[in-house]
């Protein structure tokens, strides 16, 4: 028998008796974040495949809101911050060792980016809009002549972005529940299907509808792939990471992530998706909500799971 | 130079007093402490062994703490001792989180803060806070790189041990055993 107890009374707030230094703003950051990647990536997708046509909604509409995404993520990780007054002290270096400094940069980069997609599509809300200046008038110009090589930036970008959300976790290893390499592509993957299911609840063509909606199914199917290849990598590691598994295999994690994010987030909507395309009336937007409420989800429960998982002495 | 402690689980009785003498020394704020001491037993009664460890920061040589700083806040000192910049650090938490010996907090002003070896009295060629006031002289602290420091001498002839050496950040607190 081992027993270990700290006896001189630590208590630090937020640390003990087991860390929770990360509320909820940081895991709505980067559910933020990669939402905002994944609207990105299929607006630029489509553009670069010329089927700005048969997409109205990916490549017109659902970039409008991408602006407001960032803003308001960018506000959370604000809110994250609790020395607050010094929050410009993140741009005035760029630190490539540090994810949370080149993400903060990413986020300096693409959200300009996206406002010139919004102002490019800003005639679907506003059919009458006039830019007023001569200068403002020309750069729209320019970047409608260039929309492929924005395209190109933007897609670059959104990936960088997706990933990023994924490494602002993996890339501790002392919290061992995120040290693996897949959260980056797994929280990318997952941020394109939630940018899947946004495009879908906005668009009103039927056609656009059903060949994003098997897109997503696709992207979940991915997630899946990856979310039993990374038990499968922690099962077969270390103690630490065995012990940061089981807080999802009977641990106080497992209700909660296997059914809301697994079975709500994504196997119910696969299923919902697959009827459809076996021309099942269902209502189109069910299969949406339930993935972007897996993969708000997702994140809150990495998020805090993580933060309980450690190392031991 | 290389700043290093050593601390004897032999002779430490558990009397929390380098705790104490910290929070003093550096006005670590009601509630917080920079330095603790756990208490480990094995075994079961009446074949008990107890070990007694007074643990703070580790001034890793490979500090996750200082790689994962988006301002560089969390920094080297010379010496190698790791510390905050005040007025640099947002108070972004990626530090905490990235320490696996949890012994970073968030302090209520905002910073992030942790034991710093009492780097304004080593300067001044004073020992920390935690060493001077150990009852049982169970703290050794000194230059690694000078044979003739106290944490030299005494590495050279006890055997020791660091803590989850395994998570890579090649800790600079060493534990007599
Ligand atoms: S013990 Fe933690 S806070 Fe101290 S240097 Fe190592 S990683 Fe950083
Ligand atoms: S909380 Fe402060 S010291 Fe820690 S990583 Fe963030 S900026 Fe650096």
């Amino acid at each position: 028998m081992r027993e270990e107890i700290i006896v001189s009374g630590r208590m630090n707030p937020n640390i003990d008796p087991y860390l929770h230094i990360w509320h909820w703003q940081i895991p709505l950051y980067l559910f933020l974040g990669g939402l905002a990647a994944g609207i990105l990536f299929f607006a630029a997708y489509f553009v670069i495949r010329g089927k700005e046509k048969e997409y109205p909604t990916a490549v017109n509409l659902a970039p409008l809101i991408v602006p407001i995404l960032l803003i308001l993520g960018l506000f959370a990780l604000f809110l994250d911050l609790k020395h607050k007054l010094f929050f410009w002290r993140l741009y005035t270096v760029i630190r490539l060792e540090s994810p949370m400094s080149w993400g903060a940069w990413t986020l300096m980069i693409i959200t300009p980016i996206s406002f010139i997609w919004a102002a490019l599509n800003i005639r679907q809300v506003f059919p009458r809009w006039d830019w007023k200046y001569k200068w403002l008038k020309d750069l729209e110009a320019f970047f409608v002549k260039y929309k492929v090589v924005l395209a190109w930036v933007t897609i670059f970008y959104a990936v960088i972005l997706g990933v990023y959300t994924g490494i602002l976790f993996s890339a501790f290893n002392a919290r061992p529940l995120w040290n693996t390499s897949i959260l980056g592509p797994l929280f990318l993957v997952s941020g394109m299907s939630t940018g899947a299911a946004t495009i879908i609840l906005f668009s009103r063509n039927h056609e656009e509808r059903k060949s994003i909606a098997r897109t997503d199914l696709l992207l979940i199917g991915i997630e899946l792939f990856l979310i039993v290849h990374m038990f499968m990598g922690f099962l077969a590691s270390t103690q630490v990471q065995i012990d940061s598994a089981n807080l999802f295999l009977g641990g106080p994690f497992t209700a909660a992530f296997w059914m809301l994010v697994v079975a709500i987030g994504l196997i119910l909507p696969a299923i919902l998706e697959s009827l459809e395309l076996f021309k099942f009336r269902i209502p189109y937007y069910i299969p949406p909500i339930l993935v972007i409420f897996g993969g708000i989800m997702l994140r809150f429960i990495l998020a805090y799971a993580g933060q309980m998982s450690r190392w031991l002495y | 130079m290389r700043y290093a402690m050593a601390v004897d689980t032999k002779k430490c009785v558990g009397c929390s007093d380098c705790v104490v003498a910290c929070q003093t020394e550096n006005n670590v704020p009601i509630g917080y402490c920079r330095d603790w001491v756990v208490e480990v037993t094995d075994g079961t009664y009446p074949q008990l062994e107890l070990e007694l460890r007074s643990e703070r920061c580790n001034h890793c040589d490979n500090s996750p703490c200082v790689r994962c700083c988006p301002t560089g806040a969390s920094h080297y000192e010379k010496g190698g001792i790791v510390t905050v910049t005040h007025n640099k650090c947002i108070g972004c938490g990626a530090c905490i989180t990235s320490c696996p010996y949890d012994a970073r907090y968030s302090h209520p002003d905002g910073y992030v803060d942790k034991c710093t070896f009492c780097i304004h009295r080593v300067e001044k060629g004073l020992m920390p806070a935690c060493v001077a006031a150990c009852p049982t002289k169970c703290m050794y602290f000194g230059d690694l790189d000078d044979p003739k420091s106290p944490v030299s001498e005494i590495l050279k002839t006890r055997k020791y041990k660091t803590l989850i050496p395994e998570a890579g950040t090649n800790p600079q607190l060493f534990f007599l055993i």
